[in-house]
């Protein structure tokens, strides 16, 4: 109960802050509407305003307060104008529409889980040849840090041209960047768990005369699974940020990348924001839904609650 | 370094070269162990001869640093010698450790959070390939030896300190080793149920009629335990004294109040004190 209250407390700042930020953010145009609809602003023309400070703006033009928070293209929309852009995006259209929120999500999504699986499968693969071999060790982890300080941005275009010219397009290049960015973590927090074990443990297994292959299954991978569940919320994450990277350098269509872009072209900053929550909420769905089914195997595995 | 103040090794009885009786289970012979370390080698073990026989309840006793765990360790071939000799069984360490010839059980009891108990058993079972049926009559068996019959389905948290110890041993019981290593097993214990895990393990070694390698700091425990208290010095480790106990097989707790007993205690003190050198 104490902690809701907090919990609460905290939303409310962010959100009286954000109110509080459209009234200078927008200021100026509300005054230019206002000009044109023949009210009396201070300073009177657009040319005399332009200068002026936002704030200084606001607290000789205080009637237009309440404007900053309704206008149909602002440079920060107010809460509840993206509120009610999502919900006429998702409730009020059909999924089968082009403006529906839902549709350009579930292609970003399934993008996301193509490249989620993919780099998922490659991290653990590339983690169990590092901790087995010592040349792979030696050999792959500098590349797999390597690849991780290009920027994504700058080579997710030649990942797109590049497989574009050997004829795969559609889902397969975005997932392809999505994996790109999600591997990492999982090999990284592979690496870690499938170490876990300590001398104790390994010891433990040679008196048994156990070979490699029942030391993994047997003891290394079991002690990875807290590691593993830590990296795959990282990496889900990094795998949606992927898919929606892949779909700015197409002018792609459809995807919540698509309507970033397209929100863009047309000014509509509302539309953008909406499909920016839309990509959080999508986020903390996938991490929370991979929160749940961590406790059920580390429940199965009779870790204590 | 007081090499030259410490009193020479007393060349154990046991350590005199005749012929290995046929009953001989480890036998060593001049066994050097050398540490190859950044601030230079370490002598771990030097010139370390022993015996022990078939049903040998031998425990190892010195301070840190003599090489009590690295002599076991070796033992199990979970270290490589050197120099010297070392057979098991009439094998090499190796040779015997991939014939599964000993249960070892460590000092802390390494179960594995995510298994049961039962499956804790089991987890030597499974690698030395023993059929479900099989698995499931050892695993009783087993817990009712150490007296934890009803808590197999029990994860390790559920477990006291002491319960736990006494599940690991029952792992190393679970499958047919005739030799028990154990390196100070009960070492982070409290006393009373140290005791009290002292007269079962007392017990189990009597039903199971297995060689046992003890290693503990307890001048009580390795004397209340013993057939044969193995005496070690630090610096280069070594053998020190080796005692045969004087104590009858049956044993019950309060044997550690007859004059018998403090006697060896003493000579065990009195060993100790005299390996220690003055450090």
């Amino acid at each position: 109960m104490k902690s809701l209250v907090a919990v609460l407390t905290v939303l409310a700042a962010i959100i009286a802050f954000w109110y509080a930020a459209c009234v200078p953010m927008n200021i100026k145009g509300v005054l230019d509407q206002a000009e044109r609809a023949g009210v009396e602003v201070t300073p009177a023309t657009a040319k005399e305003r332009r200068d002026r400070g936002e704030i200084g703006l606001v607290l000789k033009n205080t009637f237009a307060i309440g404007d900053t928070w309704v206008q149909e293209r602002p440079r920060l929309p107010a809460p509840h104008q993206v509120a009610v852009e999502l919900w006429e995006t998702t409730v009020e259209k059909k999924i089968t529409s082009k403006r529906s929120l839902i549709y350009h999500a579930q292609v970003t999504l399934s993008a996301t889980l193509l490249g989620f699986a993919i780099g998922t499968g490659l991290g653990i693969l590339l983690a169990v040849g590092i901790v087995h071999s010592r040349v792979m060790d030696m050999s792959v982890m500098p590349w797999a840090i390597v690849s991780q300080t290009i920027p994504i941005i700058a080579l997710a275009p030649m990942i797109i041209v590049v497989l574009y010219s050997i004829g795969v397009q559609g889902i397969i290049p975005k997932a392809v960047i999505s994996a790109y960015l999600s591997f990492f973590p999982v090999v990284v927090g592979m690496v870690k768990g499938l170490r876990a074990p300590d001398a104790m443990q390994l010891d433990l297994l040679k008196t048994y005369n156990a070979n490699t292959n029942q030391g993994f299954w047997k003891l290394r991978l079991p002690s990875s699974m807290p590691y593993l569940f830590a990296s795959l919320k990282i990496g889900i994450a990094a795998s949606l940020v992927g898919a929606i990277v892949g779909e700015l350098p197409t002018g792609a269509v459809a995807g919540l990348g698509a309507r970033l872009l397209a929100g863009s072209y047309y000014g509509q900053t509302v539309q953008i924001w909406s499909a920016l929550f839309a990509a959080a909420i999508l986020a903390a769905a996938l991490v929370a839904l991979l929160g749940l089914i961590e406790k059920l195997v580390l429940n199965r595995m009779g870790v204590q609650a | 370094m007081n090499m030259e103040t410490t009193t020479q090794a007393i060349q154990p009885e046991a350590a005199a070269s005749a012929p290995a009786p046929a009953n001989c289970v480890i036998e060593a012979r001049n066994l050097d162990l050398t540490f190859q370390t950044n601030d230079g080698p370490v002598h771990a073990l030097k010139d370390v001869s022993l015996e022990i026989n078939k049903g040998d309840f031998v425990s190892f006793i010195g301070p840190s640093g003599c090489g009590k765990t690295t002599f076991l360790r070796c033992i199990a071939a979970l270290e490589t010698p050197t120099g010297g000799s070392l057979s098991v069984n009439g094998m090499t360490p190796d040779e015997a450790r991939r014939n599964r010839a000993y249960g070892y059980v460590f000092q802390a009891a390494g179960l594995y959070p995510w298994r049961t108990i039962a499956k804790n058993i089991k987890l030597p079972l499974e690698i030395m390939g023993y059929s479900k049926a099989e698995q499931e009559k050892r695993v009783n068996q087993v817990l009712e030896l150490v007296e934890l019959s009803g808590f197999g389905g029990k994860f390790p948290w559920q477990l006291s300190g002491g319960m736990q110890q006494r599940a690991s041993i029952a792992r190393a019981l679970a499958f047919d080793a005739d030799i028990l290593l154990m390196d100070e097993p009960f070492g982070a214990l409290d006393e009373i149920v140290r005791d009290h895990l002292n007269e079962q393990l007392l017990k189990l070694w009597a039903r199971t009629n297995k060689t046992i390698g003890f290693v503990t700091h307890s001048i009580p425990e390795a004397v209340y335990l013993s057939t044969k208290i193995v005496v070690m010095s630090p610096r280069p480790g070594r053998i020190h004294d080796v005692i045969d106990s004087t104590l009858p097989k049956e044993r019950p707790l309060d044997i550690r109040d007859s004059p018998e007993f403090i006697e060896i205690a003493h000579r065990v003190r009195e060993g100790l004190r005299a390996g220690h050198g003055d450090d």
